[in-house]
This record gives structure tokens, sequence and C-alpha cells, in this order.
């Protein structure tokens, strides 16, 4: 009656490499030490492999609590300055809804609803004369 | 009529691994006596937050869950106990971003907007207790807290 629940994940979390983007997804309940490994991961593979945008797929997690909203805003600071660009994608309604009144509401963070558009949006051109970034869009 | 069956529990927070069974068991008992999703997912953020403090600031303690029924309203209560160093000024504790050092700083502001009623009871010496309650409809009663 308890089993629907995925068990706690511990280790490494996969990287996987398409093109230029790095693609990591997140499932279940994660473990402290494994976000680390994975903030970790992430600089080595960037710096390695030159990539130059990371997608963080985190619609399998069920809540962000604020110690992994800051392992994500670190991540998303370490990429740029290893210039990548890092788009969290996917998060689920109630996880916004709970991080607002948290009072964590990550202003660093570029967010998607899809892959899709996380990988649109890291394949464009780096918008440079404009910071204002990935919600403008003009028609 | 059974609905309480494994929500009462007494677990302990020693090390990181035992946030997972903390977050999972407030999972569970909340999805068990009826909570929703939004407030399911309040519930269990701000019982990894108090655990957290607990295991951070705490150095390790306890959790537990109980089961409350009042005015045909269901609620679940978490208790998370420590016999750390305790808070001197629990005023400034709950004022967001301080944090005594590592950076966590959301702990328990944070975590008091999450849930209906806080309770914490601490002082130099003598270890925390953190009392939180969440109720699957409106909260029973006046709401206590300013």
């Amino acid at each position: 009656m308890s089993e629907a629940f995925p068990g706690p994940v511990t280790g490494h979390v996969p990287v996987l490499r398409l093109g230029e983007v790095l693609l990591v997804t997140l499932q279940g309940d994660l473990h402290d030490s494994t976000a680390h490994q994975l903030q970790e991961d992430l600089a080595e593979t960037i710096a390695r492999s030159g990539a130059t945008g990371v997608v963080i797929d985190i619609s399998g997690v069920e809540i962000v609590d604020s110690f992994l909203g800051r392992v994500l805003a670190e991540i998303a600071a370490q990429s740029s300055l290893l210039a990548a660009r890092t788009v969290v994608v996917g998060m689920r309604p109630a996880v916004a809804i709970t991080l607002v009144e948290l009072g964590l509401t990550l202003p660093g963070l570029r967010t998607a609803l899809s892959t899709e558009v996380a990988m649109e949006l890291l394949t464009r051109p780096t918008p440079s004369s404009r910071s204002a970034g990935t919600r403008q869009e003009s028609p | 009529m059974d609905t309480a069956a494994g929500v009462e529990a007494r677990l302990p927070i020693r090390s990181d691994m035992d946030l997972v069974w903390v977050r999972q068991h407030v999972r569970q008992a909340a999805a068990q006596l009826g909570f929703g999703l939004v407030d399911q997912t309040k519930l269990v953020t701000a019982a990894s937050e108090l655990a957290r403090n607990t295991l951070v600031y705490g150095g390790g303690g306890t959790m537990e869950t109980q089961h409350l029924v009042s005015g045909g309203v269901r609620g679940l209560r978490l208790t998370f106990s420590d016999e750390g160093p305790g808070i001197a000024d629990l005023e400034q504790a709950l004022s967001d971003g301080y944090t005594s050092g590592d950076g966590l700083g959301m702990g328990l502001g944070g975590a008091r907007r999450l849930v209906h009623e806080f309770a914490i009871e601490s002082s130099p010496g003598a270890g925390t207790i953190v009392r939180v309650t969440s109720w699957t409809g409106r909260p029973p009663g006046p709401r206590e807290e300013s």
C-alpha cells in the first residue's frame, strides 16, 4: 500500500549530452549528497565538453525545499561562470506555489515549461544587447 | 475507518538519509488523511526545512507525527525535537533570511508560512521543540498567531 513512492535517489544523476546542451532529469526524492554531487559533476562536464547550455528537468520532483532550491540556483550561477546557460524545466504547479510561500523565488533561475522550449531558448543566439532575457519575445 | 493507520510514528533525524524518510512519511501520512496536492507539498516542504534544522542546528533529534480530529476536520501534527544548543533569540531566528551560519536561513520563517499552526519552544542549552499542524479543511476555531 505504500509502494507507490519512488525510493530515495543516491549516487550520481546521469548527465546526457545533446549537441551543445547537457540534459539532466531529476526524479523522486533526492538525497542532499546526490544534489551536491550533481552540482560538481555538471561543472566538470561543462568545462570538459564545452557545452553552452544545461537543461534540468524537475517534472519528476515532488518538492523543492530551500536546500534543493539553493543547489539549482548555484548550478545556474556556476554554469554561467563557465559560459553555459541553465534552464530549469517542468516545475510542478504545487512546487511553484510552495516555493513562493516559502520565500524562495529564485530570481536568477531561468525556467521553461517543456524541454522543447528550453532547447529552443538555449540553441538560439545569446541575447547580448538585451539583458531582460528569456520572456522577452518581440513579435 | 482506519484512515489513521500508519500515520502516527516517531522517526529519527540523524543523517541526510533520514531527511528522505521524513519527507516520504509526511507525504504518505498527508495523502492518507486526505490533504490535497498543494497542501501535501507545503507540508512535506515544511517538514523538510524543519527536519534539516533539527539535523544541522540541533545535532539530530526526532520527528513525531500525530493524527488530529477537530470539528470534523482532520489534521496532521508534526513535532520536531532536538537536544541541541537551543535558540537564544526566537524572534530573530524566525525572521526571514536569518541564518546562524550554514546559509540555509529560509528554514523557520519559511516553514511557518507553509502550515496552519506553528509553535516553538527553545532556550539556550535546553534544545528546541517545533510543533506544526495543518488541517485538511479550514483550521477549526479562531486561528492562533498574531
